[in-house]
């Protein structure tokens, strides 16, 4: 890697968003693509729609994992999906969901945009596979 | 060619996303990073780089997203570049610095970027200075670079930012005479923050006396007079008094003290300008980048040579059966390099 004139890495955006206090989950999944060998960036919990958008350009992450367990994903992730378009990064951004999303919901999120959605017992090797795989080139 | 045209008009039109890209272009260290910063040269300069350094958890990020907030309030706009440790293992990071920035969130005219410092030793990443670059041509009034929360040697902020703040948290008594030979050699300011904490005072006072005494060294030559004569505490500084780091107490979590750090700002400022040190620092950062980039491109010169005469591993194989030593080998290696140069 060091000899390679060009040194690429994944960066992720795990992002904690709207009125959920649950972050074990966001933690471990930070850890997991960090030892990865991913640069995370943890946004922190309760954070708006809009500031994970502004993250997300700013970080120019190619993969934003957003974990929410309070069951307000299909207000939520409407919201980021829009900010992203806004300042045009939704084409190149992978969108990711985690948490709790009842079945009939995974459809309608992916419809929007969402790449992928892992529930609760996703093995992490598949997670971080499914990044490396997917995760759009900068 | 085009690709990056675009992105450099896209960055100087003010287009955020272009930003973003451009400095993950310059992390990267993509093909045509170089064009894109040359192209960038020409619009830089206009920026004050303000460098934050300090131990880890001294309230480095919390004390630069006060900062951000009092600028904001001032109308400037704000970069900031922040730089965390990556994993020398994996190469991962988690960047965490980001969090602390709660107070411009939703502001797109605080830009914040978190850096991997991508085993880079010296408490920046490689793409540090470029990426400042990028932020200042892209018109930030002040450019903040936080460090890799650094220790006793990570004093490479010397060469990327214009003003150097060193934290120094309270009760690192015993740290300051540990750090006295590395890192509070190149503090421009010193910020004591956490000042409402036990022990600041003292801290406060052990650094005015190192202050004092590295004070007694660089005067040297005026040695008629006393130690007594050279402390005067609140004189500005004219274009002839050498700059004595004054050290600001700070309480970044409820943004005490910020008002008087951005003052103190200020005044380094106007010591900068009205010394000609800023030009001085300004000629030895070009300097110093030239030469950065002739090493990394001889660099990759001898890399190709190398390999063109059959790679390091047949090298090595000669040194491993006794048949030559790499000294030797060094010379045969640079022979056609060396003849190229001498022949001009």
């Amino acid at each position: 890697m060091s000899t390679d004139q060009s040194q690429r890495s994944i960066r992720c955006l795990v992002a904690k968003v709207g009125l959920d206090g649950h972050d074990r989950g966001a933690h471990v999944i930070a850890r997991a693509f960090r030892d990865a060998g991913f640069e995370v960036i943890y946004s922190g919990l309760h954070k708006a729609p809009d500031e994970i958008v502004q993250a997300a350009v700013q970080e120019d992450v190619n993969v934003l994992g957003i974990s929410i367990l309070s069951g307000a994903h299909n207000t939520l992730v409407p919201k980021i999906v829009e900010g992203l378009k806004e300042y045009d990064a939704f084409d190149d951004t992978l969108i990711l969901v985690g948490g709790v999303i009842p079945d009939d919901d995974k459809a309608e999120l992916k419809e929007l945009g969402v790449a992928e959605v892992f529930g609760p017992g996703t093995p992490m090797e598949e997670t971080v596979e499914y990044v490396r795989e997917n995760a759009p080139e900068r | 060619m085009s690709e990056s045209a675009g992105l450099l008009d896209d960055l100087l039109a003010g287009k955020h996303r272009a930003l973003a890209r451009v400095i993950t272009k310059i992390e990267n260290r993509d093909p045509g990073y170089r064009e894109l910063v040359s192209g960038l040269y020409e619009h830089t300069g206009n920026a004050e780089v303000i460098g934050i350094t300090g131990s880890p958890g001294a309230g480095k990020s919390t004390l630069v997203d006060k900062l951000a907030e009092h600028y904001r309030e001032q109308g400037e706009t704000v970069g900031v570049v922040a730089i965390d440790p990556s994993s020398p293992y994996t190469g991962g990071a988690v960047l965490g610095d980001r969090i602390r920035m709660a107070s411009n969130v939703g502001d797109m005219d605080v830009f914040f970027r978190s850096m991997s410092a991508r085993g880079n030793l010296g408490g920046l990443s490689t793409a540090t200075a470029d990426a400042v670059k990028a932020m200042d041509a892209f018109g930030k009034d002040k450019v903040i670079i936080e460090t890799v929360g650094a220790g006793q040697n990570e004093i490479d902020i010397v060469g990327a930012a214009d003003t150097v703040t060193v934290l120094v948290p309270p009760g690192a008594g015993d740290n300051v005479q540990m750090l006295k030979a590395g890192i509070l050699e190149i503090a421009d300011i010193f910020v004591v923050n956490k000042a409402d904490m036990d022990g600041a005072d003292r801290t406060v006072q052990e650094l005015t006396e190192m202050v004092h005494l590295g004070q007694g060294s660089t005067t040297v030559d005026a040695g008629h007079h006393g130690f007594d004569e050279v402390e005067m505490d609140l004189d500005m500084p004219t274009d002839t008094d050498p700059w004595k780091p004054p050290i600001v107490e700070t309480v970044a979590t409820d943004g005490e003290g910020v008002v008087d750090l951005v003052e103190t700002f200020t005044e380094h400022r106007t010591f900068l300008e009205a010394s000609g040190e800023l030009t001085r620092r300004r000629r030895q950062r070009v300097a110093e980048e030239i030469r950065t980039l002739l090493r990394d491109d001889a660099a990759g010169l001898v890399e190709d040579e190398l390999d063109d005469q059959g790679g390091v591993g047949t090298f090595v194989d000669g040194v491993m059966a006794g048949d030559t030593d790499p000294y030797t080998i060094a010379d045969d290696v640079m022979g056609p390099i060396r003849d190229c140069i001498e022949e001009q």
